[in-house]
């Protein structure tokens, strides 16, 4: 539907002066990018190193980057939100370019910002917690993030090209589907989301394999990192629910495309099967986006209470427990749709059921705490303000589980407030928290503490700010999706508070930006590989990890093994020895993921507009890098012995 | 990369074949099966709900023949089957998804 | 648990009790092919996905016709026996794959992409049918969901098709190496899951379809 104050000059969005900003921002950001690359000669340097890397580190590098940015993003979509929300009846932001922001601010915080995220912990972290030398497909985890990037500039030109999606990050049918929603808007959403769906298969596929095959001699699965442990769990919910996702967005597509008849009221087509095929997938996914963030606070905890994490077992059983439970409690998300009361108390009582191993995960992580020796570093901050924030998110959690209840919460502040309070609460602060832990085995440099603390505080009051009212507000009868509200109704008050609070976020945002610019030339260099005295094997390697990550792979007797050869003074069996070292095999770069990604956004931009045949163009394109592939004969190499002498030996380790 | 055994440790679970066996017992079994679906299905006059489970089964049972005979599904080469288990529970999510699609979305039953 | 484990140092072992596929005799190689079983359990998903909302959708059938009016029982018949036959005559060519006779391998993975050709050509001739009396994807949902599912089996078929042919001409050009030995067992693979899909389409389709 074409907005209502907004029009087209061709593709391009006219008629507000946000938009033009935006044309500007990015003409203006793309300008500076050539002139920096050119004027350094640094063109060949981007090619060499970035876009044909198949090295797990730098694709977790080029993820990080990538979520900060994004971050940012949805993050003014937000900022825009609660200023169009502060008062009633505003109309800052008219109603079409309102649900636009909304669908936007969903959407890539969870897709192009927490997911991307999570897959930069993954490559940073997992192969060294593993002692191997990278992950079982490099190749393919270049294609993951190449497809990621491109759908991420899918979905972020739509803003200013064509028109942004605007039905919710949900994108329910009908009111998605072209009867009710045609042009190029919706069609966005759903190729970024596709295109980026097949690179979080891929992801999945990766480091399960990765996981289950590629451990270090003697590291049985009982003694892994509780990290791995999460990625294990994620892994098995990537690989079993984004194929629904790519399933019921590709039928959305075809009723919109080519006129058929899945979920249109006519015909016979069934929009309920949409909601409950979408949240076969959603329920799956909020669980990915957490227990990465459970893995990273184990870590965190034992590592600054110097202390093993209390009860090892059942919380690697806690994780798989969860997993489980969460592929049968998607139907949560739609009790007031009309199911038979025998659907909706199964999903309700197996919903308040996955509280359980979660608590048990709460109660570990306190026992560990308790009695240990603990640091109270940026890492820990986070984890500390993590517990009592998701605890009561996961509280009215259960709440909303309760069937007969919901049909009050449904769909207000109540339900608004929970999600934000888990996913902030949970994922951000673990994400957040992980990347204050692992910034120097990434970067070589710690983070500068005092700006970290500023962006802390800030971040965290600011977040109760806004979203305590907002839990009142819920009950007190406000929708979510409404772009004003009438005066007199008592909703002003706590409206404006919360605004105030997304501002003090804000606030702490840039701080946390403002952090990683002052430390990268003032912030304390770690020069021993192990700034925190950790416990996982990562540890002890330098930071940053040579190419080859291990020059000798160890060979691990226990958890924590890093750690217990630390106590015995016998750290120095993990350092390489001449004698020992072997030509290391490894994959070469490759400039096909770059070009694969490319060609997936010909695809895209082909559906987006039904430009039919350029979108055949990118399938052949598709179809013809991926023989390519088949038939190259050699796409590795091996580094010789002595240059892995050459490079253990300058970082001080021979 | 080392390994942490002294030999290569290499499971009984690939069998040397001089003749492909596996392969036609496998297609053989899958034809009489198909046959017997369609036999069943088509002449003979039993009431709808009971073809449904026996051509149902009857799949079901031409998977396993096919996973073991042509796909050899246990093989492996150290120690544990992983693809198995990822098989075996990717085939529980797989009909939760479709059970309990089927449950939800037929609706009506207790709405008067 | 399991590690990676060096393989009878590079080369097959052919008899007794050491015996290891050619296939897995590179360290890579089992990775890939456990990689492979991994897409095959998401592809699993994905078809599920298709034949849940396919059974939900069955009996929408607005204004257009049921499958009891429109499926051709000789036609589907003829289909399942080809596609059959041709997981058949791939598992023969991994057989030969396995002894290092690159002419029996080549020779019995062009036989089953003919075969799936074949299947191919009898599909899109079904579906052209349909289409010429009126029953489009657009037609009911039925309809749409009919065409999506068989037609996305039909197309993983065809990618399967020009993924065997370059293995053949790969196989022509530098026989048969470890590498492509995992290449033939993964595209057969691909097969076979191909046809066990295909087992369900015919009963929870076709069948379903057509009987009483």
């Amino acid at each position: 539907m074409p907005p209502s104050h907004l029009s087209h000059w061709g593709l391009l969005i006219t008629g507000d002066p946000l938009i033009y900003g935006a044309d500007a921002s990015i003409a203006l950001a793309s300008i500076a990018i050539v002139y920096v690359l050119t004027k350094y000669k640094k063109w060949k340097w981007l090619w060499d190193e970035w876009l044909t890397t198949v090295d797990h580190k730098k694709i977790g590098i080029m993820y990080l980057i990538a979520a900060i940015l994004m971050l940012f993003r949805a993050g003014t979509d937000a900022e825009l939100m609660r200023t169009q929300l502060a008062l009633p009846n505003l109309h800052f932001l008219g109603p079409e370019h309102y649900d636009q922001i909304f669908t936007t601010h969903g959407t890539v915080m969870l897709l192009f910002m927490a997911m991307p995220f999570i897959f930069a912990l993954m490559n940073i972290a997992v192969p060294l917690q593993i002692g191997a030398r990278d992950v079982a497909f490099p190749y393919l985890n270049a294609i993951s993030f190449w497809l990621f990037f491109f759908a991420a500039m899918l979905i972020n030109i739509s803003f200013v090209i064509g028109g942004s999606p605007d039905a919710g990050w949900t994108s329910y049918a009908p009111l998605a589907g072209s009867t009710f929603d045609p042009g190029p808007g919706e069609n966005f959403y759903l190729m970024a989301l596709e295109i980026t769906g097949i690179g979080s298969i891929g992801t999945g596929i990766n480091f399960l394999a990765t996981i289950l095959k590629m451990r270090a001699p003697g590291m049985s699965l009982m003694k892994m990192p509780l990290f791995t442990w999460s990625i294990v769990a994620t892994s098995i919910l990537i690989v079993y629910a984004f194929p629904a996702l790519t399933v019921v967005l590709a039928l959305l597509l075809i009723d919109r495309v080519a006129g058929a008849h899945f979920f249109t009221i006519t015909a016979g087509g069934n929009p309920m099967m949409y909601i409950n095929m979408f949240w076969i997938w959603g329920h799956p996914e909020v669980y990915i986006l957490i227990l990465p963030a459970f893995g990273v606070f184990s870590e965190i905890v034992s590592t600054f209470s110097r202390k093993t994490i209390f009860g090892y077992k059942s919380m690697v059983f806690s994780l798989l427990l969860i997993s489980l439970i969460s592929y049968f409690v998607w139907a949560h998300h739609f009790f007031t749709m009309g199911a038979d009361a025998s659907v909706n108390s199964f999903f309700a009582i197996a919903s308040m059921l996955v509280g359980i191993p979660t608590g048990v995960k709460i109660f570990n992580w306190l026992f560990t705490m308790f009695r240990g020796r603990i640091r109270m570093k940026m890492p820990m901050l986070w984890t500390i303000a993590f517990i009592p924030c998701f605890t009561m998110g996961g509280m009215t959690g259960v709440m909303l589980a309760a069937a007969p209840a919901d049909y009050q919460y449904h769909n207000s502040y109540f339900l608004v407030a929970h999600f934000h309070q888990v996913l902030i609460g949970g994922t951000l602060f673990g994400m957040l928290a992980a990347m204050y832990y692992w910034w120097p085995k990434v970067f070589g440099f710690l983070l500068d503490e005092r700006w970290a603390k500023w962006a802390f505080w800030m971040f965290n009051i600011g977040f109760y700010v806004c979203f305590e009212p907002q839990y009142v507000l819920g009950l007190m009868g406000m929708q979510r999706r409404m772009y004003t509200y009438p005066s007199g109704l008592g909703w002003t008050d706590l409206n404006f508070i919360s605004t105030i609070g997304a501002f003090i976020m804000g606030l702490g945002f840039i701080f946390l930006v403002w952090d990683i610019i002052y430390s990268i030339r003032y912030g304390e260099r770690d020069l021993t590989g192990d700034p925190w005295d950790g416990r996982t094997l990562e540890w002890s390697l330098p930071s940053p990890a040579p190419h080859y990550n291990f020059a000798v792979i160890p060979h691990v007797t226990q958890l924590d093994h890093w750690w217990e050869l630390k106590q015995q003074g016998r750290q120095d069996e993990l350092r390489p020895k001449a004698s020992e070292m072997r030509p290391i095999h490894m994959p070469k770069n490759s400039g096909k993921p770059f070009l694969l990604g490319l060609a997936f956004f010909v695809v895209g931009v082909g559906f987006v507009f039904e430009w039919y045949a350029l979108a055949v163009i990118g399938f052949l394109g598709v179809g013809a890098l991926l023989l390519a592939r088949s038939f190259e004969a050699h796409p590795d190499y091996h580094i010789p012995v002595d240059e892995v002498v050459h490079t253990e030996t300058a970082l001080g380790r021979l | 990369m080392s390994n942490d055994h002294d030999t290569p440790q290499i499971t009984k679970t690939f069998h040397h074949e001089k003749f492909p066996w596996q392969g036609i017992f496998g297609y053989i079994l899958s034809l009489a099966l198909t046959a017997f679906s369609l036999w069943f299905g088509l002449e003979h006059a039993a009431q709808y709900g009971v073809i449904l489970y026996v051509i149902m089964g009857l799949a079901i049972m031409q998977i396993f023949v096919q996973m073991f005979m042509f796909m050899h599904v246990t093989e492996t080469d150290e120690g544990f089957p992983w693809q198995s288990l990822g098989l075996v529970s990717g085939l529980v999510f797989v009909a939760a998804i479709v059970i309990m699609s089927i449950w939800i979305m037929t609706f009506g039953a207790g709405v008067s | 648990m399991a590690t990676v484990i060096e393989h009878a140092h590079g080369h097959p072992v052919d008899e007794g009790e050491h015996y290891v596929p050619l296939e897995y005799t590179e360290k890579d190689d089992s990775l890939k092919i456990f990689g492979f079983w991994l897409f095959l359990t998401q592809d699993m998903v994905l078809f599920a996905c298709l034949f849940a909302t396919f059974v939900v959708l069955r009996t929408h059938i607005g204004n257009g016709p049921d499958s009891e009016s429109l499926f051709d029982v000789k036609g589907f018949i003829e289909e399942t026996f080809i596609l059959l036959t041709s997981s058949f005559t791939g598992g023969i060519s991994t057989f030969y794959m396995r002894k290092k006779r690159a002419i029996g391998t080549v020779v019995w993975l062009l036989i089953t992409a003919a075969l799936g050709a074949a299947f191919v050509s009898l599909e899109i001739t079904e579906f052209l049918h349909y289409i010429s009396i009126g029953a489009t994807m657009q037609t009911s949902a039925f309809l749409s969901a009919f065409f999506t599912l068989v037609g996305t089996h039909g197309a993983h078929v065809s990618v399967g098709i020009i993924w065997m042919i370059s293995i053949v001409i790969q196989i022509l050009r530098r026989g048969i190496t470890p590498a492509l030995s995992r290449k033939v067992f993964i595209v057969n693979l691909y097969w076979h899951f191909l046809d066990v899909v295909w087992v369900f389409i015919f009963t929870v389709v076709y069948m379903m379809g057509v009987i009483h």
